[in-house]
């Protein structure tokens, strides 16, 4: 486990502990490459989705009691309070469990953010639609209705918009936190061949909703029990030969 | 255009905490002006005129007791009528009524609520109180009883509303429990819903019966306005009257600054201190019953 | 014996079904026929000259227009103070307070001003606005007074529809990089509109019939003509209605059925249409 100075993220020493004594992290230290899908798993309760939302600072909207350690983004440490946390959202977009479509059309659902950043030039925006829905594969299924409510769209169609309006604001950085949870096999597969695709421009970091969903997407894997990195290596590596005893178990189903 | 936006955020910020804290200022500011203009009630008028039996202002007589027990008689009644058909109502909507008539009801007893009080009042001088009078062979239709009718109407809004809440957050499980025991509807009623949700119908009687001491226009038109010193039930038939009435229908009259302005600022201070203690208590409830119920959760 | 006893409990449930429903109507049916009686007596009142005319001949003859007008200028003029106000302190208690003594304060403080008898609003608004700070007896100071009584059923209605908004809306919102006021104007705000109009109506409705607060800070018994500022007093329905009911003699009945029907359909519209959208925006919430 080597922190490479090249990583995009560099994760140093990271604890945190919340108010309400719940999940909590303790002494984390990874570095996340760049155009790669880096897979955050192990049983609930772990510090997986605490870990990502440390890194686009969503956790200020939570009470938090203690927390330590560093957390560089192309160097910069983004747990300094004098971080711009709105820039840093944009540059690090976040994919939530169950879809939230916002109760609007499917259209405005891409353009909120970057309106919210100030564009209002409607060829640009008009533009992101297009392109992010496409990098988001939904784009022939909505094209014929962008005016519509994003909420009568199915479920796996629903995600799929969330991770466009993700893409709208053409971030660096992309979490997605059990983004296929709620979703078909079929819905799954799309959202996952569309993850594939996006790891050439993005540094994307996946919470799976499944052991099975890590070793299919995993360039890198981090396996995470009771707020402890257990083990980080290879996606290949980790699902096949495991170093660390309780990984190996965890993998084979023997707890969690 | 970063930095306006956040200079915007800024004052939108302040004053979305200033208004916040804005209940707490008129509370406060309430009180102090009740005081400035209430307090030298007591150095004006000695404690011997203050409590006597006579409210007479012209002569001085400013005797509150007849007002305060005016009060409390017109409110009694006031609470006979509501408390029963207050609590009766909510039962019949939250537990019996089917989904339909659930959805007429509340928005008709929220109506009763919105009724202006001087519509009430004027319907029962003009159809409550004679009826009365010929009904119970009074010499008078304007009485103590009149009013608590009256009153009775205006505080069953608070009751339903509050006692229907209270109903409604007591879990289904409850309920299911009772029954799957092999107790009727009506008796779990009785014997699971109603004491489930003791505390909240407790506090939908409190602050009905705060309601209707605070009532003022109705009061005033139909009770007869005789500060007479109630003593017994029997006073629920003659003419009384009340403090809130006293107010509205002398301060209007009153030189600024007099003994008898005064007085009535006194007398405000008295019905805010009573809805300040209704208030509290009725609050602590609530708070006490929430606490209790995440004790037996959790 | 088994067989008798499950008889009578259920008995015992028809006896108590049927008192408890007698009661829901012996609640309900003055409240219908209030409001059918009124319409009844006061609909033949009801003319363009009642509505358009001022009183005369000692109020005993002609219109209650200044009334009318009265009471709009003061609906608008508490709306003016109350509304921003209210739905500021419910975004503050709904989006920004954590549960701190101070905000158990605040939550107690609303409780109380809900509490207070109109009477005593009246008091302190004599106190405040028309001797303290010198608006004499005006539509200013009884809007200011009417306001603060309206506050808090505001406040309480507007954060119960904002608390009735998603959290994920808001988590999701400030994940797209948002600010927090962006998020509430652009979403939480939008969301809750329906719930929030519903309780500014509900309030201004009790504003709109309440006598005893604008007693003494700025009801007139009889004025020659409209109020021309807000430091005019001004004439008001609920008030000219008691004032015609009990300090007028030989007042004709007609005129105060009239008086009485206006504003109660003054009020009744009012309620009417807060009813209405809050049904509608319960049948098309998406959520």
């Amino acid at each position: 486990m080597v922190v490479i100075m090249t990583d995009k993220i560099i994760i140093e020493n990271l604890s945190l502990q919340y108010s309400d004594g719940a999940e909590s992290l303790r002494g984390i230290s990874m570095g996340i490459p760049q155009n790669a899908v880096t897979v955050l798993f192990g049983p609930a309760g772990g510090g997986k989705s605490t870990l990502l939302r440390c890194l686009n600072r969503l956790n200020d909207l939570t009470d938090i009691k203690t927390s330590s350690g560093r957390i560089l983004i192309d160097g910069e440490n983004i747990l300094d309070p004098k971080t711009d946390v709105i820039a840093l959202r944009r540059k690090v977009g976040m994919v939530f469990a169950r879809p939230v479509p916002l109760p609007m059309s499917i259209r405005e659902n891409i353009t909120y953010g970057l309106e919210l950043a100030g564009e209002k030039n409607r060829i640009k925006l008009d533009e992101a639609v297009e392109r992010s829905l496409k990098l988001a594969a939904i784009w022939d299924e909505v094209k014929d209705r962008l005016n519509d409510p994003a909420v009568a769209l199915s479920g796996g169609q629903q995600q799929r918009v969330c991770l466009a309006r993700v893409l709208a604001l053409q971030p660096e950085i992309i979490l997605l936190d059990e983004p296929t949870s709620g979703l078909d096999p079929i819905s799954t597969g799309k959202v996952e061949a569309a993850l594939q695709e996006l790891k050439k421009n993005y540094t994307i970091i996946l919470v799976p909703h499944s052991i099975q969903q890590a070793a299919r997407t995993a360039d890198h894997a981090a396996f995470f029990l009771q707020g402890e990195l257990i083990e980080y290596d290879e996606g290949k590596t980790m699902f096949t030969t495991p170093k660390q005893k309780k990984t190996e178990d965890y993998i084979m189903g023997r707890f969690g | 255009m970063e930095k306006s936006l956040n200079w915007r955020e800024f004052v939108v910020t302040r004053a979305i905490k200033a208004s916040g804290y804005s209940a707490i200022v008129f509370v406060l500011l309430i009180f102090v002006f009740l005081m400035r203009e209430g307090l030298p009630a007591l150095s004006e008028v000695d404690a011997g005129n203050l409590f006597s039996l006579r409210w007479y202002p012209i002569e001085d007589l400013f005797g509150i007791l007849p007002l305060i027990t005016g009060s409390l008689i017109v409110t009694f009644g006031a609470a006979l009528i509501a408390v029963p058909f207050g609590i009766g109502t909510a039962i019949y909507i939250s537990e019996i009524a089917p989904r339909w008539m659930r959805e007429i009801l509340k928005p008709l007893v929220e109506l009763l609520g919105g009724l202006p009080s001087v519509v009430l009042g004027f319907l029962g001088i003009l159809i409550v109180s004679p009826n009365l009078r010929i009904l119970l062979d009074l010499p008078t239709g304007l009485t103590a009883f009149t009013g608590s009718l009256l009153l009775g109407g205006i505080a069953v809004p608070t009751v339903v509303s509050v006692a229907e809440d209270a109903l409604d957050s007591v879990p289904r499980a409850y309920r299911e429990g009772a029954w799957a025991l092999g107790a009727t509807k009506w008796q779990t009623i009785w014997r699971v819903t109603l004491p489930a949700a003791k505390s909240g119908v407790l506090t939908a009687i409190m602050l009905g019966v705060g309601r209707a001491i605070g009532e003022t226009m109705t009061v005033m038109m139909v009770t007869g306005n005789a500060p007479v010193l109630a003593t017994s039930l029997g006073s629920l038939f003659s003419p009384v009257r009340t403090m809130t009435a006293t107010i509205a229908a002398e301060m209007g009259e009153v030189a600024n600054g007099s003994v008898h302005y005064h007085t009535l600022f006194l007398i405000g201070i008295i019905l805010f201190l009573i809805s300040l203690t209704v208030n509290v208590i009725a609050s602590s409830v609530v708070f006490r019953a929430k606490k209790r119920a995440e004790r037996i959760l959790s | 014996m088994m067989k008798l006893f499950a008889r009578n409990r259920h008995a015992v449930q028809r006896i108590g079904y049927t008192l408890i429903t007698l009661m829901a109507v012996a609640t309900v049916i003055p409240i219908v026929g209030t409001v059918i009686f009124i319409l009844f007596q006061g609909g033949s009142a009801i003319s363009w000259e009642f509505l358009t005319g001022f009183p005369y001949d000692g109020m005993r003859s002609g219109g209650i227009l200044p009334a009318i007008i009265g009471t709009l200028y003061l609906t608008i003029g508490t709306a003016i103070f109350s509304v921003p106000l209210g739905i500021a302190a419910a975004i503050y208690l709904s989006e920004y307070a954590k549960d701190t003594p101070l905000t158990r304060i605040i939550r107690l403080a609303i409780i109380n001003l809900a509490g207070i008898p109109s009477v005593v609003y009246g008091l302190f608004g004599l106190g405040l606005f028309v001797l303290f700070l010198q608006f004499g007896t005006s539509i200013l100071a009884a809007s200011l007074t009417l306001s603060i009584m309206t506050l808090p059923v505001i406040i309480s209605t507007a954060e119960e529809a904002l608390r009735s908004v998603p959290q994920s809306f808001r988590t999701v919102s400030i994940s797209l990089g948002a600010t927090r006021w962006q998020t509430i104007r652009r979403i939480v705000l939008k969301e809750a509109l329906p719930g929030i109009l519903t309780g500014v109506i509900l309030g201004l409705e009790r504003a709109a019939g309440e006598t005893a607060p604008i007693l003494f800070t700025g009801a007139a018994f009889f004025l020659p003509q409209l109020p021309q500022t807000p430091f005019d007093a001004t004439m008001a329905l609920p008030y000219h209605l008691f004032v015609i009911s009990t300090q007028v003699p030989e007042m004709p009945i007609q005129i105060q059925y009239g008086t009485a029907l206006v504003l109660l359909v003054f009020v009744l519209t009012m309620n009417v249409i807060a009813t209405i959208i809050r049904s509608r925006a319960r049948a098309k919430r998406q959520w």
